[in-house]
């Protein structure tokens, strides 16, 4: 009964997450990639950050938006952490609306990134943590447990999808991706490698641009990943001394109750 | 407080005197505290700490969000937000409240299930069991208003569909829908509600938690053989019990840190784990989720709820004996709340004599697949409501109301139980020789 009870809660606790069901029909085909952030210990790659940055910048941000993101926390340590200057050159790149002059005038690091130009494109702020890319076994979510939520793979898989069929249906068109739910996107494959040209000499392939912006698009939907696991791993380690100390305590204050009963059952 | 006979606080300087005489209040921690507490007590009774440290933890978290926080439609989802990259710490405010709120649930269903088993339910302890149920409901209100507030996805639909349950009750559902939304739909004004109404319970749960552990000191703790503590004189009764302070609470601290240690994992590592990626897409009145889910705390109800669709016998049949009143929504809806109702009437569904399911052979079984049952209505209660899922529903819900409303009252009848240990104190050494000879 003792185990039936604990094996309730192990799969309250697992079968939860089958909130985290697909959103459509259509076996969808998700890619597991390693990335540098996955796991306790693991920590976003600055570079790679700002390769993505590039690369949404330089493409994504044509029709997508990141409504939620502070310019300022590009220079945030632990993210893609770009000199004050550049941030706030970056900035000054995009305008925005004040109302106090009644006219346009550029960004400054204060300021969120724009929304999103088409009003068709979601807006990407939240993206890596708005799907999900693992679900199973049966809709239980337990190897999420081993392989992480998934969001930026979700993306990374999105963007390297696409198997280059196209149909008109209501006079959009429509575009065949294996990680789409329901197999048809109606975004045009926005990458196809060498799209941008990056300073580090890092490799323009489709594969690494996708890699780059889904974890700069990670970063976007969670900045305060590492200081989290951070103060995860602080919490577990003053919990697990804590919990020995109240071990030790507990068995020395029970030890006398125990030694007199043990007493007290061999006279008997 | 205590029925059992123990030491009373006995005011010594003048001070304490003065005090003690004017408000015995000291009195009343003391006697609280040093509750006499069976010595037999095992590891599953150790969730009502956890229980009320989670309600702590929610109400600190929750009073900082409110600072931070702005209940209206246009500006929820982005303050959220606000608190997840501006507030310093609120990353980790918000993931714990958010996951707080599982370890709640965690910690209640593991308390109930406590319960069910060993027979915490029973005479002299119904009022406990009664408001303990009281408890659990308003933390099932207070959760899914929480729920709502992020003003995403799954808060929009799951509140759209769960307040459409009001509208199923025949002739006055409507009215009573638009009464709770504040309009014809889930909107500004049922924010603003599920606000106000997701601050206030809380404390009215505190108010019931305080009137469930007086309850429970005046009958004292239940204990798993179900035998009562001997209160013939102190002497007797402390052959039997230990007092909480120190015993207990170092020993309830102790396993509250391991838990937690689990719980901060959780938090630090996979804090998105237990929520649903929808409700980081803010709420749009015009795009349905394909899938609506509840948290998972809900799900073993919203099973049963769905269960019993317009193709089963017992729905047509109440459809036709009531001429159309009763159709399957609001038959799921009273199944619904039915399931919970004849948990909270077990006390009188239970006609054995014998409290503690350690002592019933057959009981054991029939509860072993109770908590089965629970589990596969948890799954089945995520899954899309088509074949074979609903049928898998349908089975488990029957068993849930069966377990209540026959096994209970059959088995009291039918079994013969198997004999409990003549004391608290015996079966206490009992134990101790038993763990001691396998330590060896």
């Amino acid at each position: 009964m003792l185990k039936k009870i604990a094996i309730s809660a192990v799969a309250a606790l697992t079968l939860s997450a089958g909130g985290a069901l697909a959103a459509g029909g259509g076996e969808q085909h998700i890619e597991d990639i390693a990335f540098s952030y996955e796991g306790p210990f693991g920590k976003f790659d600055q570079m790679q950050l700002q390769r993505g940055l590039q690369v949404y910048t330089e493409v994504c941000s044509a029709c997508h938006g990141l409504k939620y993101v502070p310019i300022r926390t590009l220079a945030d340590e632990g993210g893609p952490q770009l000199p004050e200057d550049q941030v706030r050159a970056y900035a000054a790149e995009m305008s925005i609306y004040d109302a106090d002059l009644d006219d346009d005038r550029p960004r400054t690091p204060a300021d969120k990134f724009p929304e999103s130009g088409l009003e068709t494109a979601p807006d990407l702020s939240l993206m890596a943590k708005a799907r999900a890319g693992f679900h199973g076994p049966e809709g239980t979510g337990i190897n999420q447990l081993v392989r992480g939520m998934g969001g930026s793979e979700y993306i990374y898989s999105i963007l390297t999808g696409y198997t280059g069929k196209e149909k008109e249906q209501a006079g959009t068109t429509f575009y065949e991706n294996t990680a789409f739910p329901g197999g048809w996107i109606s975004m045009a494959p926005p990458l196809a490698g060498e799209d941008v040209e990056y300073a580090d000499g890092h490799s323009t392939s489709l594969h690494h641009e996708a890699e780059d912006v889904s974890a700069f698009l990670m970063w976007a939907a969670e900045p305060k990943m590492m200081d989290r696991q951070h103060a995860g791993f602080v919490a577990v380690l003053f919990l697990t001394i804590l919990s020995v100390l109240l071990y030790l305590t507990n068995k020395r204050l029970w030890a006398p109750v125990k030694r007199a009963a043990k007493e007290a059952a061999k006279e008997a | 407080m205590s029925g059992i006979p123990h030491d009373h606080y006995e005011p010594k300087t003048g001070f304490e005197k003065w005090v003690h005489t004017r408000l015995p209040i000291v009195g009343l921690v003391y006697d609280t505290l040093m509750i006499p507490t069976p010595k037999n007590l095992n590891w599953w009774w150790i969730w009502g700490i956890v229980l009320a440290f989670c309600l702590a933890l929610m109400i600190a978290t929750g009073i900082v969000m409110v600072m931070h926080y702005t209940p209206h439609v246009d500006y929820a989802f982005a303050s959220v937000e606000h608190i997840m990259r501006d507030v310093n710490g609120g990353h980790m405010i918000r993931y714990i409240h958010m996951n707080g709120a599982s370890l709640f649930f965690v910690a209640v269903y593991i308390h109930i299930f406590r319960g069910l088993f060993y027979g915490s339910y029973k005479a002299p302890r119904e009022i406990t069991w009664i408001i303990g149920m009281l408890i659990y409901l308003m933390m099932m209100g207070t959760a899914f208003m929480g729920y709502v507030l992020p003003w995403g996805q799954m808060s929009f639909w799951g509140a759209t569909v769960i307040t459409g349950l009001f509208g199923a009750i025949p002739f006055v559902g409507e009215p009573i829908q638009t009464w709770l939304l504040g309009g014809p739909a889930v909107d500004n004004a049922t924010l603003n509600r599920f606000f106000s109404l997701h601050y206030l319970l809380p404390f009215v749960i505190a108010g019931l938690v305080i009137v469930h552990i007086w309850a429970f000191h005046h009958t004292g703790n239940n204990n798993p053989t179900g035998v009562e503590v001997r209160r013939g004189s102190k002497e007797e009764a402390e052959k039997d019990t230990l007092p909480f302070w120190p015993y207990f609470v170092i020993k309830d601290l102790f396993a509250l840190a391991l838990v937690l240690l689990v719980f901060f994992a959780i938090v630090g590592f996979m804090p998105n784990y237990l929520g649903h990626p929808d409700n980081y897409i803010e709420a749009n009145p015009l795009a349905t989720p394909a899938h609506i889910v509840p948290e998972w705390y809900f799900l073993p109800f919203y099973a049963i709820l769905r269960a019993f669709d317009s193709e089963v016998w017992v729905v047509m049949f109440a459809g036709w004996i009531t001429g159309g009143i009763i159709d399957a929504k609001f038959f799921g809806v009273l199944a619904m709340f039915g399931a919970i109702a004849v948990m909270a009437l077990a006390p009188w569904l239970d006609t054995s004599r014998v409290r503690s399911g350690q002592n019933r052979p057959m009981f054991k079984w029939w509860y072993r697949l109770l908590i089965l049952d629970f589990i596969v209505l948890m799954w089945a209660g995520a899954m899309p409501a088509e074949p074979p899922y609903s049928t898998i529903s349908l089975i488990g819900a029957t068993y849930w109301f069966a377990y209540f409303l026959v096994v209970l009252p059959l088995l009291g009848v039918i079994e013969k139980p198997t004999e409990a240990p003549a004391t608290i104190e015996d079966d206490f050494k009992a134990k101790v020789a038993k763990s001691a000879k396998a330590a060896k």
